[in-house]
C-alpha cells in the first residue's frame, strides 16, 4: 500500500533516471535536449506532488466557506518558475543546435566532433 | 547616506538588470558599450559600499518589498558575500574596459550590443547569487547567469559552439540537482530561506530526505564550480569565448558556484548532519589533490595559450576546495582568500591574452612566438601576472597557498602531507608559465608576426593596473584576508 501512495514519487525517479540516460546515451544533440527537458520535468513533478495534501483544494479563502484544507500553493509558483527557466533552457539549447546545423552540416554528436576538429 | 545605504543589496542586482533591457533599444555598438561599462562601474561601485558597510557595521539584512524574512525575500550580504561581490564586479569592469577594441575582431559590430546586453545579464545574475539569502532565489539567479554565459561563449569562434552546447547540457543537469536538492529540503522544512533552514533542519537532522538533498545540491553545484571530475565542460568553454568574455567569467563564475556551494555544506548542513564533516573532507579532499596535480599536468600538454590558462583554472578549483576540505579556520581562509588572489592573477593573465590577440596572432605557442620583442609591455604583463599565479612571494597568489599550506600544517602530522601536492602543483605550474614566456621571449618569429604589434594602449594599461592590483595585494593583503578570515569564521559558525 506504502509503495502505491508513492506512486508519484516513483515516476519523478524513473524520468528522472531515463532523462539522465538519454542525456548520456543519445548522439543526436536533439534528442539530447529533449531528454534534458525530460530531466527537468520530473523535477517538477517532485515540487508538484510534495505540496498536494489529501482532499486539499486551491488556496482561496472566502469568507462562507469554512475549515476547508488547502494544497500548500508555493512549489506550484516555485516551479511556474522552473518551468520558465527550463523553457528558456530548452530555447537557447536548440538555438545552438540550429547553429551547429549551419556551421557543421550535422547534428550528430560525434560527427560535430569529429568536424569541429578538423 | 544611512537611508540610502540600506538599499545597496538590490541596487547590486537592480542596476546591471534594468541597463540590460534598456541596451536593446540603443542599439548603436558605443552606446552599448558606454552603457554596459557605466552599469558594471556602478555595479563595482555598490560592492565597494557595501564591503565598507559590512566591515563597519556588520552582515546587511534586506527586506525585498518590506516583507520580513523568513515569509518573503531576504537579502543577506555578509563578508563572504562583499569578498565575492567585490571580485565579479571588478572582474566584469576590467573586462568590459578592454571588451571595445578586443569584441570588433571577434563579433559583427551590428550584433555586439546582443552581447552586452547577455553581459548585464550575466552580471546581475552572479551578483544576485551572491546576495540572495534564499535557496529559490539562488537557483533563479543561477540560471539567469548561466543562460546569459551560454551566450556570451557562443559569441567566440565557431569551436565554441560544440563548447557551449556541452556546457549548457552539464550546467543544466547541474542546476537540476540543486533545485531537487532544495526541494527535498523544502519538502521536510517548509522554508527556502537559507538561515531559516538552517535552524529548522535541527528538527529533521540526519533523516534520509536530508541527506540525499546534501548530496544533490554538493554534486550539481561543483558541476557548475567545474570540481575535478565535474570540469569537462570548462577548457573549450574558456578557450572558444571571446577573448574579453573569458577575462570576465575566468575571474568569476566558477568561484560563485563555490561560493554557494561553500554557503549550503558549511552554513545549512553542517551542523544538521552527523559525520557532515569526514563526509565532506573524504570526497573533497582527494578530489581536489587530484584537480592540482591532473589538471596542472592537462595545462602541461596543452599548445593553445588559452586552454593551458583554462586547465590552470580547474587545478586553481582545486586549491580553493583543499582549504575547504581541510575544515580548520586557516585552511578555509586560504580558500576563500584564493579565490580572490586567482580572480586577480588569473584575470590578468586573460588579459595579457586578450592583448596579444588584439591584432589577430593566433593564440598557440608558435603563434606568439618572439612577439616579446615587438609587444615589450604586454609580454612583461603576463610574466608578472604568471608569477602571481604561481605564487611568488610578494604577489597574491602567495597568500592564499600559504594559509592552505599553514592550514595544513596546523591539522594531525598526516595532514602536514597534505601541503606537498599544493607545493607540487605551484612547480608544475612553473613550467606551464615557462613555456609561453620561453616562447613569447626566445621563440624564433615565424612568418605572419610581421603583422604583430603592441596591443591599443588603454587595453595595455588595463593589462598593467591588474598587474600591479596582484602585487599590492600580494604586499598589503589586509583587506581580502580580513574578509575571507570573517568569512571563514561564519561559515565555521555552524559547527559543533
Amino acid at each position: 500500500m506504502e509503495y502505491i501512495g508513492l506512486f508519484n514519487y516513483w515516476v519523478f525517479a524513473v524520468l528522472l533516471m531515463i532523462g539522465m540516460y538519454a542525456i548520456i546515451a543519445k548522439r543526436n544533440l536533439i534528442k539530447k535536449l529533449l531528454a534534458l527537458a525530460m530531466f527537468q520535468s520530473a523535477v517538477f513533478l517532485l515540487y508538484i506532488t510534495m505540496n498536494k495534501v489529501d482532499g486539499g483544494t486551491a488556496p482561496i479563502i472566502r469568507a462562507d466557506v469554512q475549515e476547508q484544507v488547502f494544497s500548500n500553493p508555493l512549489p506550484q509558483v516555485l516551479i511556474l518558475t522552473a518551468i520558465v527557466v527550463g523553457v528558456a533552457t530548452l530555447a537557447l539549447g536548440l538555438a545552438i543546435v540550429v547553429r551547429i546545423h549551419e556551421t557543421f552540416g550535422t547534428i550528430e554528436e560525434d560527427q560535430v566532433y569529429v568536424r569541429d576538429r578538423e | 547616506m544611512t537611508s540610502f545605504a540600506v538599499h545597496l543589496p538590490v541596487l547590486q542586482v537592480v542596476v546591471p538588470l534594468f541597463t540590460a533591457a534598456v541596451i536593446p533599444l540603443l542599439r548603436e555598438r558605443s552606446l552599448a558599450w558606454a552603457a554596459a561599462t557605466a552599469a558594471s562601474l556602478c555595479a563595482f561601485a555598490t560592492a565597494v559600499l557595501i564591503t565598507v558597510a559590512v566591515r563597519h557595521s556588520g552582515p546587511m539584512s534586506y527586506a525585498v518589498g518590506s516583507w520580513p524574512a523568513p515569509y518573503g525575500i531576504e537579502l543577506a550580504v555578509d563578508a563572504f558575500s562583499a569578498l565575492l561581490l567585490l571580485i565579479v564586479t571588478g572582474a566584469s569592469s576590467v573586462a568590459l574596459l578592454i571588451a571595445r577594441s578586443s569584441l570588433d575582431l571577434e563579433v559583427a559590430e551590428s550584433r555586439q550590443y546582443l552581447l552586452y546586453t547577455a553581459w548585464l545579464l550575466a552580471l546581475a545574475g552572479l551578483c544576485g547569487i551572491v546576495v540572495a539569502g534564499d535557496a529559490f532565489n539562488i537557483f533563479v539567479f543561477m540560471e539567469i547567469s548561466s543562460l546569459a554565459t551560454y551566450i556570451l561563449i557562443a559569441g567566440g569562434s565557431k569551436h565554441a559552439l560544440p563548447a557551449v552546447f556541452k556546457y549548457l547540457v552539464m550546467g543544466t543537469i547541474g542546476a537540476t540537482f540543486y533545485l531537487l536538492g532544495v526541494g527535498l529540503i523544502y519538502m521536510m522544512t517548509g522554508t527556502l530561506n537559507l538561515a531559516d533552514m538552517a535552524v529548522r533542519l535541527g528538527e529533521v537532522a540526519d533523516t534520509r530526505p536530508v541527506l540525499v538533498a546534501g548530496g544533490f545540491i554538493t554534486i550539481g553545484l561543483a558541476l557548475k564550480a567545474a570540481v575535478f571530475p565535474l570540469h569537462t565542460w570548462l577548457p573549450n568553454a574558456y578557450a572558444y569565448a571571446p577573448h574579453a568574455v573569458t577575462v570576465f567569467i575566468a575571474a568569476c563564475s566558477t568561484k560563485v558556484a563555490l561560493y554557494v556551494l561553500l554557503r549550503f555544506d558549511f552554513f545549512v548542513l553542517q551542523g544538521n548532519l552527523s559525520g557532515h564533516d569526514s563526509w565532506f573532507t573524504a570526497l573533497m579532499l582527494p578530489l581536489s589533490i587530484i584537480a592540482v596535480l591532473a589538471a596542472s599536468v592537462a595545462a602541461l600538454r596543452q599548445r593553445d595559450l588559452k586552454k593551458i590558462l583554462a586547465y590552470s583554472s580547474v587545478a586553481q578549483i582545486g586549491y580553493i576546495l583543499f582549504g575547504a576540505g581541510l575544515m580548520s579556520a586557516s585552511g578555509l581562509t586560504g580558500g576563500i582568500v584564493h579565490m580572490f588572489n586567482h580572480a586577480l592573477a588569473k584575470g590578468a593573465l586573460f588579459l595579457a591574452v586578450a592583448c596579444l590577440a588584439a591584432h589577430g596572432a593566433t593564440l598557440s605557442l608558435e603563434g606568439v612566438a618572439g612577439a616579446a620583442r615587438r609587444m615589450p609591455l604586454t609580454a612583461a604583463g603576463f610574466v608578472a601576472a604568471g608569477l602571481s599565479l604561481i605564487g611568488i612571494p610578494g604577489t597574491a597568489g602567495f597568500i592564499g597557498k600559504w594559509f592552505l599550506v599553514l592550514g595544513a600544517a596546523e591539522g594531525q602530522p598526516v595532514e602536514i602531507w597534505l601541503a606537498i601536492p599544493i607545493l607540487l602543483g605551484s612547480l608544475i605550474a612553473v613550467v606551464y608559465i615557462w613555456r609561453v614566456v620561453e616562447s613569447l621571449y626566445f621563440g624564433t618569429q615565424c612568418s605572419t608576426a610581421g603583422t604583430v604589434r603592441e596591443a591599443p594602449w588603454w587595453m595595455v594599461l588595463t593589462l598593467w593596473a591588474a598587474v600591479l592590483g596582484n602585487f599590492y595585494f600580494g604586499l598589503k593583503p589586509g583587506l581580502p584576508l580580513e574578509l575571507a578570515r570573517h568569512a571563514a569564521f561564519g561559515l565555521l559558525a555552524g559547527q559543533e
